[in-house]
This record gives C-alpha cells, sequence and structure tokens, in this order.
C-alpha cells in the first residue's frame, strides 16, 4: 500500500528533523490518490498520532469529507465530483450552442456587516470576503472569513481571516482578548500573544510565516 | 393577553428557582394575576420553594398529555390569591414535552393570567429550548463570574434563533438579572464587575439581587424570598426588578457593602 510506504518516508523525514510539523497547520493534498473514506480517516488519524495537526484538505472530492473530517480547503479551483464531459460537437449538435453551466466559486469581493455581537457558540462564516462586526465576539465563538475581519467591540473567542489563501488578509479590533487568530492558516492561540497587547485595540497581520500583532491608536 | 417570560441562565444553580418565585410573588402581590411554570421535568423544585410540595397532584406532563385539565393542575398560592403554580413531574422525563402541548397549555394560560413565568430548567436541550421557544420577554440569570457569564451569552445566542419570536423575524426582549452578588468580593476583585458583565452580555439590566442568606431562609420555609421577608435586600431587589419589569424606569443601585455606623462614618472621611 503506498499510502504506508509515504508514512514510513515521513517517519525517516520527522526522524531526521525533529519538530518539523510542531505547531504547525497542515494541509493534505488527496489530489491523484485514490483513497476511500474510511481510509483517510485512517490516515488522518495515523497523522495524528505523529502529533501532525491536519487542518485541512486539499483536492478531495466533496463525497469524501463528513463532518468528522478536516474541512476542504481549495486555492480557488474547485474540484468536482463528476468529471464534465467535454461536450462533442459532432454527435450532439442540438446541445452545442448550449453553454456550459459549471459554477465557478464566487470570487468576488462581497462583504458582510454583523450589527449584533457573535454569542458564544455560534461560528459567522463568509468565504468570499470581508467581515465587519459591530459588537463583540465572545469567548466561545468563531469568525471565518475569507478576507479581513474588522471588529468594532472585543475579541474574546477566535477569529480566522484570509482562510481562502489571502494572505494580505488582516484582523482589526478594539480589544484584543483572543482565544485563537489565524491568518491564511497560521494561527496563534491565546498564551501565545504578547501579554502587553491584551485589551488593547490591535490589527494582526502576516508577514511571511509570522503572524504581527500591533497596537492600533 | 398576558405576558410570557423565560427565566433562563444555560447554567445550573445560578438562581433560575428563586428568581421565578421571586418575581412571581413580587408581581402578584402589586395585584396582578401571575403563574409561574415549572418546566424542569424530572428536576422539579419550584414547587418547594414556593411552599407547595404536597399540594401537587397533577403536573404539567399530565396536562400536556390529556391526562388532566389545566384547571385541574393548577396550584393558587396560599398567601396570594392572584399566584398559582403549574408544578413539573417529578416521575417523567423531558420528553414528555411536545412542541404542540407546551404550546396548547402557553397560549391557554397567556389567556387566563397578565404574567406567565416559565422556570427554564439548565442547559440548552430540549427542556429550556421548549421553556424559551413561546416567550415574549427572556429573563437571563447570571452570577458574577465567568462560566456563568459565558453560558449566559449562549442562551441568548439561542434567545435570538431557536425562539417563535426569532423565527418570525423579530427581536425577543430580554433581561439581565445578575443574582448572588458579593459586593466584598467584588471590591477585593474575586467577582467579574457589574460593569464587565454589561460589557460582555450588552442587554438591559433588570437588578442586582446581593447575595444573602436570606434567600436561602425563604427557600427553605417554602417561601419566596418577597414574600418571606419583604424589607429584605434580596426582597427589595426583586421589587425593584419586578417594576422594570412593568415598565417603570427605576435606575439600578450597586448594593454597596453593609457597614456598620462607624464603617460609614470611617469610609464618608476617608472619601
Amino acid at each position: 500500500m503506498p499510502v504506508d510506504d509515504w508514512l514510513v518516508q515521513l517517519d525517516n523525514l520527522a526522524a531526521r528533523s525533529a519538530g518539523f510539523f510542531l505547531r504547525k497547520p497542515i494541509v493534505l493534498d488527496l489530489t491523484n490518490l485514490d483513497i476511500g473514506q474510511d481510509e483517510l480517516r485512517d490516515l488522518v488519524a495515523k497523522l495524528a498520532t505523529r502529533k501532525v495537526r491536519i487542518m485541512g484538505i486539499e483536492g478531495a472530492k466533496a463525497s469524501l469529507l463528513a463532518p468528522d473530517l478536516p474541512p476542504a480547503l481549495t486555492d480557488g479551483k474547485g474540484t468536482s465530483d463528476v468529471e464534465i464531459p467535454a461536450v462533442d460537437e459532432s454527435s450532439a449538435p442540438a446541445a452545442a450552442n448550449l453553454e456550459p453551466t459549471v459554477s465557478a466559486p464566487s470570487r468576488s469581493n462581497s462583504s458582510v456587516v454583523v450589527s449584533q455581537p457573535v454569542r458564544s457558540g455560534q461560528s459567522l462564516h463568509h468565504a468570499e470576503g470581508d467581515v465587519t462586526i459591530v459588537g463583540s465576539v465572545a469567548s466561545g465563538s468563531e469568525v471565518v472569513a475569507g478576507g479581513s475581519i474588522h471588529i468594532y467591540g472585543a475579541l474574546r473567542g477566535r477569529a480566522m481571516a484570509g482562510t481562502m489563501g489571502n494572505s494580505t488578509a488582516r484582523i482589526f479590533c478594539r480589544k484584543l482578548e483572543a482565544e485563537l487568530i489565524a491568518i491564511d492558516g497560521f494561527y496563534l492561540t491565546a498564551e501565545d500573544l504578547e501579554p502587553s497587547l491584551r485589551g488593547k485595540a490591535v490589527q494582526i497581520w502576516l508577514e511571511g510565516e509570522t503572524i504581527k500583532v500591533a497596537a492600533v491608536i | 393577553m398576558g405576558k410570557v417570560i423565560v427565566v433562563t441562565s444555560g447554567k445550573g444553580g445560578v438562581g433560575k428557582t428563586t428568581s421565578t418565585a421571586a418575581l412571581g410573588a413580587a408581581l402578584a402581590q402589586n395585584g396582578a394575576k401571575v403563574v409561574v411554570v415549572d418546566f424542569d421535568v424530572g428536576l422539579r423544585n419550584l414547587d418547594l420553594v414556593m411552599g407547595a410540595e404536597r399540594r401537587v397532584v397533577y403536573d404539567l406532563v399530565n396536562v400536556i398529555q390529556g391526562e388532566a385539565k389545566l384547571t385541574q393542575a393548577l396550584i393558587r398560592d396560599k398567601r396570594l390569591e392572584t399566584l398559582f403554580l403549574l408544578p413539573a413531574s417529578q416521575t417523567r422525563d423531558k420528553d414528555n414535552l411536545t412542541p404542540e402541548g407546551v404550546e396548547k397549555v402557553i397560549t391557554a394560560l397567556k389567556n387566563a393570567f397578565d404574567w406567565v413565568i416559565c422556570d427554564s430548567p439548565a442547559g440548552i436541550e430540549r427542556g429550556a429550548t421548549l421553556a424559551m421557544r413561546h416567550a415574549d420577554v427572556a429573563i437571563v440569570v447570571t452570577n458574577p463570574e465567568v462560566s456563568s457569564v459565558r453560558d449566559s451569552d449562549r442562551i441568548i445566542g439561542l434567545l435570538d434563533s431557536k425562539t417563535l419570536k426569532a423565527e418570525n423575524g423579530e427581536t425577543m426582549e430580554k433581561h439581565l438579572l445578575l443574582t448572588r452578588y458579593d459586593s466584598a468580593r467584588a471590591e477585593r476583585g474575586d467577582m467579574l464587575k457589574v460593569d464587565d458583565v454589561l460589557e460582555i452580555l450588552s442587554i438591559p439590566l433588570l437588578g442586582i439581587i446581593p447575595e444573602s442568606m436570606d434567600v436561602l431562609r425563604a427557600s427553605n420555609v417554602g417561601s419566596p424570598v418577597t414574600l418571606a421577608d419583604g424589607r429584605s435586600a434580596p426582597a427589595i431587589a426583586y421589587f425593584e426588578a419586578a417594576r422594570r419589569l412593568n415598565g417603570e424606569a427605576l435606575p439600578v443601585v450597586i448594593p454597596a457593602d453593609k457597614r456598620g455606623l462607624f464603617g460609614k462614618i470611617f469610609g464618608r472621611r476617608a472619601a
């Protein structure tokens, strides 16, 4: 089984460079790999025992993913379950002038404004653009945006910006008390945050692979 | 048509039942017709706090399942003519509450009473969501500590999404009742401050009930604290909360530490 060989190679790599995967969010690319759901679940579990944290799965058919598996991530390329057959014009002249109705993932920069607090247990997802919240983001809630996140209130929960591979996305909040912040897959937990910035109005951005947090006036 | 209030919190042990009884009695003492409904099927307590545990014959589940009429299940308070209790069943579980059955009971109560106060069970499951479903007004009972505040925040989210009002696109009227407030501990910084709680939950404040032995004493003798000792600090706080529920714009005073005469003089000189 090729996956087992690959795991052996992975173990070799991990043995040579200790801590290679430590605290890094990993995306699993399944393109060109023929794998069933149970095998995938097994693979994710095997990686977990090696302390490799899978944050998302790329290049997988939608039918392969389940709620107990990491979420699908794409870099804008849609992956479909059914191969769309090329229209053979000679054999089907009647269908020749039909537009192929393939819905490409929307890349519009739509933004949403939420004018009430995000309560504990609530999850606000907006994959396409910016999210502005006039209110606070409570402990135990999360905001996930494809673009930037603006919070006119306290950030006490999780904020994940630029989730669709947008490394220029930023997070702004009036009062930083976050449990977790992430931009483009890179994340910091509350413990990693500079204590002097707690409770301050800040902006958070990505510089290379480092998350930067600085006070804004 | 009466108003339906749900007294809810998410977390257990914060004072939902005590507050339901105290507010119900306070409203009834002003002449309103009030019924308090225990939704905590399987773990009922409201009958004890109301001092009616020996008078329970039929309960909410009996009414919902058609085994008893609503008038048979309602218990009139011995001290207040206009105060009634609809007890929960202790032997059944919450699965016996059906959405249709609850709706029928609440509608009937709404037509007969000025206030229908539903004492929600702790948690966010069936019992709690059914108790809040038909409410017009929610009272969120919170203790000034982080776990209670976060659970209340979660409940407010559910009030804004899982209730009939929310599903009809209306907004539920929500009030915060801060209970077990201990001024000495707040001054020492052992407890969240009122402003912090209000900032996190951002809903209007209905009242602050001080931590007091009077509450426990009243519960033990089976009497709402507003009936047991109307001049105690928690009773006064509940009376004021009831007036605010009626729409009076009464300022909320943060309970100060009880100091003796010397303390007061000393405190004033120091200030």
